[in-house]
């Protein structure tokens, strides 16, 4: 093929990414099991990027766990995503940053449908304007936070204080991206690389020095799901889809994985626990677990953040192998000292300790 | 896995349904293929299965078995095949004319042969 086929091709699998100004939307798993990556993210885009990101602490949830649990109707989550609309219109904002990959998900699906449904747009309208009198504008572009690291992707790199390499061999570290299911499998074009080639995580992992692996289950799902996890007898499916993908990752011997969904970020961390605690199985180097970090996370370590205030301390699957490859100094006896000199609580068998 | 860790968790892993196409095995299939070829016919609707007495009172399932071998997974067809007592309803059902016993019969056979290496 020629090279102006091949770009005229790719072009269609790129998305319209915002320079400036964004209105946040945060996550509900995010915020309550990685602690420190919304924070991470915003202390980039705001202090290192100069970029300006609004936050509304009127703005809730998108109820789409309840949503895929089949408990919140479809007419009340479109009326709760245009309330949220509707206090970026407030703010005057145009650009939606979400940090969620379920809401970003969510959104995506309430907007195509409003496009190809238009009168269930005016209904949720009447909804939204009775329930609470406000009004709304639909936002000029959609972003999920990651799509924004991944732009943004080369001027971190550029003030990077660690890479993605092994100090003591030189070699790049060996990475597993996966991408959250409803980040571009449902509506393609609302990722970058599309639904075949998401490369919103490659992007960043090579601009920041590292490799990443190519394995067999590298689209399965993560067994996330909604319904497989809320019902506790039915989180055998979600953990054996997990399982499949640590087995087949295991030979390739990865030094981390990253994701841009909360939900499989927390679940692939904690899959690795349950496993080991059940079945005495761990999948990374040396019979230690392989850490899961967001995106965030990872941006944070190669900015050169704390590690302990990114709040890796809080995995499953602790990092210290991962910094200590990177040749980041992480004093381990201060993971969980707070910033007043308090002890936090500390969790029970955590794994690579 | 314990039941009492099972228990704890309120949940166990399920077993992977991963085929792997590097480990199995085919041979009994191109056995069964080669002296019976109607055994291609077969579409899975299951009509066998539905029939079949064996599969009344036991778990056996002839449509699972044919898959067993399709895929070249050879340790659960072993224990599967001696199920069928090979009384024939599941001939009368089949809509492809599939001759379902002598499968049965030819899969038991390769099975033998396989356990005394001279497949």
């Amino acid at each position: 093929m020629k090279p102006e086929g091949k770009k005229r091709i790719w072009a269609e699998y790129q998305k319209e990414i915002p320079d400036d100004h964004f209105f946040y939307v945060r996550s509900c798993i995010r915020q309550t099991f990685f602690a420190g990556s919304e924070q991470c993210f915003l202390k980039i885009m705001r202090d290192d990027l100069g970029k300006d990101v609004f936050e509304d602490p009127r703005h809730t949830t998108c109820t789409g766990i309840g949503y895929h649990g089949d408990i919140v109707p479809f007419e009340t989550i479109q009326t709760v995503v245009a309330r949220h609309f509707a206090l970026a219109t407030e703010a005057g904002y145009k650009n939606i940053a979400i940090s969620c990959v379920t809401s970003f998900g969510i959104y995506t699906e309430i907007l195509e449908t409003w496009k190809h449904f238009p009168e269930t747009l005016e209904r949720t309208r009447e909804d939204l304007y009775r329930a609470t009198g406000r009004t709304f504008e639909i936002p000029e572009t959609i972003s999920h936070a990651s799509d924004i690291i991944y732009k943004f992707r080369d001027q971190i790199a550029r003030k990077a204080k660690y890479n993605l390499v092994d100090i003591s061999t030189g070699k790049p570290l060996k990475v597993v991206e996966h991408i959250g299911c409803h980040y571009s499998k449902m509506f393609p074009k609302s990722g970058i690389g599309g639904a075949e080639f998401p490369h919103v995580l490659v992007g960043m992992v090579e601009a920041w020095g590292g490799d990443i692996i190519d394995y067999p289950e590298r689209r399965h799902c993560c067994g996330f799901g909604f319904r497989q996890y809320l019902v506790q007898a039915n989180r055998g499916y979600s953990i054996s889809a997990s399982r499949k993908k640590f087995e087949s990752m295991e030979p390739y011997q990865p030094d981390l994985i990253i994701g841009n969904c909360p939900g499989c970020a927390m679940f692939m961390d904690r899959w690795q626990y349950t496993i080991k605690e059940m079945d005495g199985i761990t999948y990374g180097k040396n019979g230690q677990g392989i850490p899961v970090l967001t995106y965030e996370e990872l941006a944070g370590l190669v900015m050169g953040y704390n590690p302990w205030e990114l709040g890796l301390q809080y995995h499953n699957v602790q990092s210290m192998p991962l910094l200590r490859r990177m040749g980041i100094k992480a004093d381990p006896a201060e993971r969980f000292l707070a910033k007043d000199g308090t002890r936090l609580p500390e969790p029970a068998n955590l794994i690579n300790e | 896995m314990s039941a009492g860790q099972a228990n704890r968790f309120g949940f166990v892993i399920n077993p992977s349904r991963l085929i792997d196409y590097d480990t199995s095995d085919r041979k009994v299939r191109e056995y069964i293929t080669l002296r019976e070829p109607s055994f291609t016919l077969c579409f899975a609707c299951g009509g066998c299965a539905a029939t079949c007495t064996a599969g009344q009172h036991t778990s056996f399932n002839l449509r699972r078995m044919n898959t067993y071998i399709r895929r070249g997974e050879i340790e659960p067809l072993r224990e599967e095949v001696t199920r069928c007592m090979l009384c024939g309803k599941c001939l009368l059902v089949c809509p492809r004319g599939v001759n379902t016993r002598n499968v049965v019969s030819l899969a038991a056979e390769a099975i033998r042969k396989l356990e005394r290496n001279e497949l």
